[in-house]
């Protein structure tokens, strides 16, 4: 930075260095072709300016060699950043299955994070260096978008459905996060920071922090609460099906389809039941919608992730 | 002067000078005429907003204003200058005008529905002005869900309505032009001698009619939703937030080449005549034009990249997005290689010629990093997009426009404008136009977010430089107004044919009588036929 003057952004996570190799790349070819055209251009006014009123130059029709060669050789370079960019955005939306996951709800004009120790923060969001980190992310209101520049990463946050986005912080510090969707009035403030701490000082924060109970305990409580257990007993004896161990796994439903009963298949299954009925169950659940925040929703994902993973540790010996 | 102007024979100016002749005209070139007078209000309106943006960006906490009231200003500017400037610009104004004169028509297939769309466009206009002055709007010109239908507390209705409104005058010039076109081309003007301004035309109206019809059911559905409850965007009502984005965008990403086919069409003339050459590959400039209307239509969904769509899709919008990137490219290469061997002027309208090649090629190789699925994560909603859509559509859609008002102001008045001053503003314009926008790349690839009336302070120094080109290129605007208007009253006569440009425009009187031509001219040669002008005048 020189009087203020910025140009270029940090590199602070796994993937930043990689997005600006590629963005080299498109600058040298656009560099390039800039200089191609406006040194043609150029050169091509001044020896052929108009030197009498007389001058009739003769009429050249065109080349298709020329037209094939200006097609050929920029389709070929096109491809090349089209396969380039598609290989980058595939990186960029496959989480490592190791990440941490945090739970992002967005609102106008702030950020909320879960984590799964229960830790709750806003627009402030802590994480590790050097572990992947996976945002699961929804709207209260309008349409937000999670970006945090020197990151290299940005995804829409929407309302009723839920968006990823993941990143593996490379140096501690403090980073910019901001809302890239327009979200009105106060969407310039809607601003927040990703504090990457190095792990044991994570650790010490993790412990320092005054946390309740787990998000996946919050869960089980909301579950409790609004009675779902009465139906879904993990034996599976009740009117609804069973929940142990189902998360990530494929389910049948009424209409014969196959799905896997991931963040998304969950969330729709709490809000609107009858969506996807699961196959052999009657049409009985009631929708929870308004009677659960969306914070609410992820606890509960939480809670029945977490007795997948009980079903693994029972299986496990 | 003035003895002069009453020499004239009789012109569609001078045959009936009254306001009622004008209001109830059926003359393509008195309608051209009004067209080019409300869109300049419109312009006036999206330059204010402009030059309020950029001061109040001055300081990184916002100079002037804050929140709403900026909110309502970047879409006061994207509303004014997208949906009542830059698509009827070339179009309405040049297209209404040239069209029937260029393929010896005496008027366009249906005069009537002309005017008709005239009134269209200045209904949706009041309407969307209206509701600028009773309180504004602060949805951006993109209205995204549920944000317009829901959340904002703004006169989004009233808005979209004057939008839907004017989208049927696109409709109706579409259409006009499309016949006109098709049916009333001089005897002898095949397809292949057609100047590359009307391929253009005809490209551009393709698109009006396609893809209008799209933005007027999405708008009509916002304001079902925001009036009626109906629950077809926002989730909480049952709907899907991301549906809008598909149809928005269906519309208004070929709206783009709406706004750019035209002033390719002008470069081509300008050119052309500038070089006194034959456009190099002629079949490969017009053929491009019609390449970019048809895939411009299956690119969509490029704007979507993060909004959570399948990476499927993504895949397939960004091969697509390359490939219409391949036209435009040959003819950026075209137009250079006409160049060759010419002999080449440097008058106003060529110097924006030149300024539209240098802006369009800027404006096209950086829409490449936004293609690109990988670096669109990082780029997209930040300055950089800005900047780069501002090439396009300023650096290329009103650098065009310009150049083509400069070119046809001798035979649509009858006068000359000031050489040295019109030499000067279009080098200001170039100037002033990367000044304000070039740093802005660099402010969004640092992670300037869009549509944000504070910033951090390490982004002031590129922001001030914006905002001092800013500057230039008002004074770029302001030139050409003032010269123009002044030519009206002190200009030389211009005579049929100043340029010494080839077309048919250029056989009839400036300005033109009401029929255009006394006899319907046979056309016996190709666009272009520089070469053989001298000895046809002898």
């Amino acid at each position: 930075m020189l009087f203020g003057l910025r140009l270029f952004p940090e590199q602070a996570s796994t993937m930043a260095g990689q997005v600006d190799a590629l963005l080299l790349f498109l600058l040298a070819v656009s560099l390039f072709f800039i200089g191609l055209i406006f040194l043609t251009v150029i050169v091509f006014a001044i020896r052929y300016r108009r030197r009498s009123e007389a001058e009739r130059p003769q009429p050249i029709h065109g080349s298709l060699p020329l037209e094939l060669l200006w097609t050929i050789i920029p389709l070929g370079l096109a491809l090349v950043m089209f396969g380039w960019g598609a290989w980058l955005y595939f990186a960029l939306n496959r989480p490592p299955a190791d990440a941490m996951e945090v739970f992002v709800v967005a609102k106008q004009w702030m950020w909320k994070f879960q984590h799964p120790s229960g830790m709750r923060e806003i627009n402030e969001l802590h994480v590790p260096l050097g572990r992947p980190v996976k945002v699961t992310m929804t709207s209260e209101d309008a349409i937000h978008s999670f970006g945090v520049s020197d990151f290299r990463i940005k995804m829409d946050v929407v309302p009723g459905r839920y968006t990823t986005a993941w990143f593996e912080a490379t140096k501690p510090g403090e980073y910019r996060l901001g809302c890239a969707e327009y979200c009105g009035t106060e969407h310039a403030k809607m601003v927040g920071r990703v504090v990457v701490m190095r792990p044991e000082a994570y650790e010490a924060w993790l412990r320092g922090a005054p946390t309740g109970i787990s998000l996946a305990a919050a869960g089980e409580k909301v579950f409790q609460q609004n009675g779902c257990a009465a139906c879904h007993l993990s034996a599976g004896a009740g009117p609804g099906p069973s929940l142990a161990g189902i998360f990530g796994k494929p389910v049948k439903l009424a209409t014969g389809q196959t799905v896997t009963a991931d963040d998304a298949y969950l969330r729709e299954s709490i809000l609107d039941p009858q969506a996807k009925l699961v196959a052999g169950y009657p049409p009985i659940m009631p929708s929870l919608k308004g009677m659960l925040g969306e914070e609410q929703v992820t606890q509960l994902l939480a809670y029945i992730k977490s007795l997948a993973a009980d079903q693994k540790a029972k299986a496990a010996p | 002067m003035s003895t002069l102007a009453t020499a004239r024979p009789a012109n569609y100016l001078s045959v009936d000078p009254g306001v009622m002749s004008w209001l109830l005209t059926k003359d393509h070139k008195r309608i051209g005429i009004l067209y080019l007078v409300s869109i300049s209000v419109f312009f006036l309106v999206g330059a204010v907003s402009a030059a309020v943006i950029r001061l109040s960006l001055f300081t990184p906490e916002g100079a002037l204003l804050h929140g709403q009231a900026y909110n309502k200003m970047f879409s006061l500017h994207g509303i004014s200058m997208i949906f009542f400037f830059l698509i009827p610009s070339i179009p309405a104004v040049l297209g209404n005008f040239l069209l029937p004169l260029m393929i010896g028509a005496r008027d366009v297939a249906f005069p009537r529905l002309n005017l008709l769309s005239w009134y269209i466009f200045v209904l949706g206009g009041a309407s969307t002005l209206i509701a600028a002055t009773t309180g504004g709007v602060d949805t951006g010109w993109t209205f995204y869900t549920p944000f317009s239908s829901i959340y904002s507390n703004t006169n989004v209705t009233l808005t979209a309505v004057g939008v839907f409104i004017t989208g049927f005058s696109s409709i109706l010039t579409g259409l006009n032009f499309l016949v006109t076109i098709h049916k009333m081309r001089a005897p002898g003007l095949s397809w292949s001698r057609l100047p590359l301004f009307v391929w253009a035309h005809y490209a551009t109206s393709l698109i009006m009619i396609l893809g209008t019809p799209v933005v007027a059911i999405t708008l009509l559905m916002v304001g079902l939703e925001r009036g009626l409850g109906i629950g077809l965007f926002d989730p909480a009502l049952g709907g899907d937030p991301i549906l809008f984005q598909h149809l928005f965008w269906f519309y208004s990403h070929p709206a783009v080449y709406i706004m750019i086919l035209p002033s390719m069409g002008v470069v081509s003339e300008v050119i052309a005549c500038f070089s006194r050459k034959r456009i190099f590959g002629y079949e490969f400039v017009a053929g491009s034009s019609l390449a970019i209307a048809v895939i411009g239509f299956f690119v969509w969904g490029h704007h979507m990249f993060v909004s959570g769509q399948s990476v499927y899709a993504g895949l397939v919008f960004s091969l697509l997005s390359f490939l219409v990137a391949i036209p435009s490219g040959v003819k950026v290469f075209n137009w250079t290689a006409t160049l060759y061997k010419g002999s080449v002027a440097y008058h106003a309208p060529m110097l924006y010629a030149l300024g539209f090649i240098g802006l369009f090629t800027i404006g096209g190789l950086t829409g490449l990093f936004l293609a690109t699925l990988g670096t669109d994560v990082h780029l997209t909603d930040t300055y950089f997009v800005v900047a780069h859509f501002h090439y396009i559509m300023v650096g290329g859609a009103i650098t065009g426009f310009m150049g083509g008002l400069h070119f046809w102001w001798p035979k649509i008045t009858g006068w000359l404008y000031p050489e040295g001053w019109s030499r000067a503003a279009a080098l200001l314009l170039f100037v002033g136009f990367n000044l304000t926008f070039f740093p802005q790349f660099i402010l969004g690839y640092n992670g300037m977010l869009r549509r944000t009336y504070t910033y951090p302070p390490e982004f002031q120094v590129l922001n001030v430089m914006s905002t001092a080109g800013a500057s230039i290129l008002a004074v770029g605007y302001l030139i050409p107004v003032i010269y123009l208007l002044w030519s009206l009253r002190y200009g030389q006569a211009a005579g049929p044919n100043p340029w010494g440009a080839t077309g048919l425009e250029w056989t009839a009187p400036s300005p033109p009588p009401p029929g255009n031509f006394e006899k319907i001219p046979v056309v016996t040669e190709e666009a272009y036929a520089y070469s053989t002008m001298e000895t046809r005048r002898a």
